[in-house]
């Protein structure tokens, strides 16, 4: 008998399809590997176990930031076609599941990482889980149009904890690649909220091309591009990195900047004309993943 | 009398808790090698 049929489905014990589903594995693909490079581009390896564990940490907490932010969000969430499906507002689970089972994995996660690596790894991950749940969730996304710009913050975390983990201190390059993150989160969301701007609009969130119109966030786009493509270029010049890394940043920084060109340029408001939008969407997750598969390629290769 | 109703409950039961027996006994097994890599033991 499918759940559906049934009387009251929030009083069944959730499938546990349901809670992997409320971690949001694929943001979690996205921090895993921001978090492995991290720790492989660290000057020096724990053992692999240890850093297995670190990244599993790591995992689990984006994991738990993905739960919390459903658990709060449940009731904005049933309003946008994006988010409507999942587990809360689908009726599949009930709030407290959702919010046991965020704080439990945020304290297992913190816990762990201690034990196996440093306080100093655990403490990074803490801060990164309350201020994405706390300060990006809570505070932030509700109110402000600044909500990603100041919440990407929390998703630049993961390099760093990797870092730290495999070391025991921050260093200049895994905060030059927190800064890479934060400054990419931008122009990496903006590009989604255009072309789903009515379902942020119908949600009230007040995302900037709700609130400031599309093209004042085609502008922002852009101009957020900018920074960001000189953050990743900078570890080579700077030394950190060698030319192989700085070559392939600045090729995916020119092919990102293009595309942001692109978005300025288009003159669509309705979804279906934002093809520029969707591209530069698409391609800033590859860009991410490529830029960091360069970084530790840079690191491990003999070039 | 065991109901429809009954019988998704139990089933989900049943699977949540190969699902838990699953990652305790994965938790295990990764204590036992983090246990090996801080006390340094090389084998």
């Amino acid at each position: 008998m499918p759940a559906m049929e049934m009387s009251n489905p929030a009083a069944l014990p959730a499938d546990w399809r349901d809670f992997v589903a409320l971690t949001k594995p694929r943001v979690m693909s996205l921090v895993v590997f921001t978090g492995l490079a991290g720790l492989l581009a660290a000057p020096e390896l724990p053992p692999f176990v240890l850093g297995f564990t670190a990244i599993l940490c790591i995992a689990l907490g984006a994991g738990a930031c993905g739960a919390l932010n459903q658990w709060y969000e449940a009731d904005i969430d049933a309003k946008m076609r994006r988010t409507a499906k999942r587990p809360l507002p689908g009726g599949r689970m009930g709030r407290d599941s959702a919010l046991h089972f965020g704080v439990g994995l945020a304290v297992f996660s913190v816990v762990l990482v201690a034990l196996t690596t440093n306080w100093l790894a655990a403490a990074l991950l803490a801060v990164s889980i309350l201020f994405y749940v706390l300060i990006y969730t809570v505070w932030l996304k509700p109110r402000t149009v600044q909500n990603i710009v100041i919440g990407g913050a929390a998703g630049a975390f993961p390099p760093l904890i990797g870092w730290v983990a495999a070391t025991g201190q921050v260093a200049a390059l895994p905060l030059l690649l927190f800064a890479i993150i934060f400054l990419w989160t931008p122009p990496h969301f903006w590009a989604l909220s255009l072309f789903v701007r009515s379902d942020y609009a119908a949600a009230g969130i007040p995302m900037l091309p709700v609130v400031a119109g599309v093209e004042s966030t085609r502008r922002q786009v852009f101009l957020y591009t900018l920074p960001m493509a000189a953050a990743a270029i900078a570890p080579w010049p700077l030394g950190m990195t060698g030319p192989a890394y700085g070559i392939v940043s600045a090729v995916l920084s020119a092919v990102f900047l293009v595309l942001a060109g692109r978005v300025l340029g288009n003159r669509a408001t309705e979804p279906a004309g934002m093809g520029p939008e969707k591209k530069l969407f698409a391609y800033s997750v590859f860009y991410l993943f490529a830029l960091f598969t360069a970084l530790v390629a840079d690191r491990w290769l003999p070039w | 009398m065991v109901t429809p109703e009954d019988e998704v409950i139990r089933k989900r039961q049943r699977e949540r808790a190969r699902v838990m027996a699953i990652l305790l006994a994965a938790f295990v097994i990764l204590l036992f090698f983090i246990t090996i890599a801080k006390t340094g033991m090389n084998w």
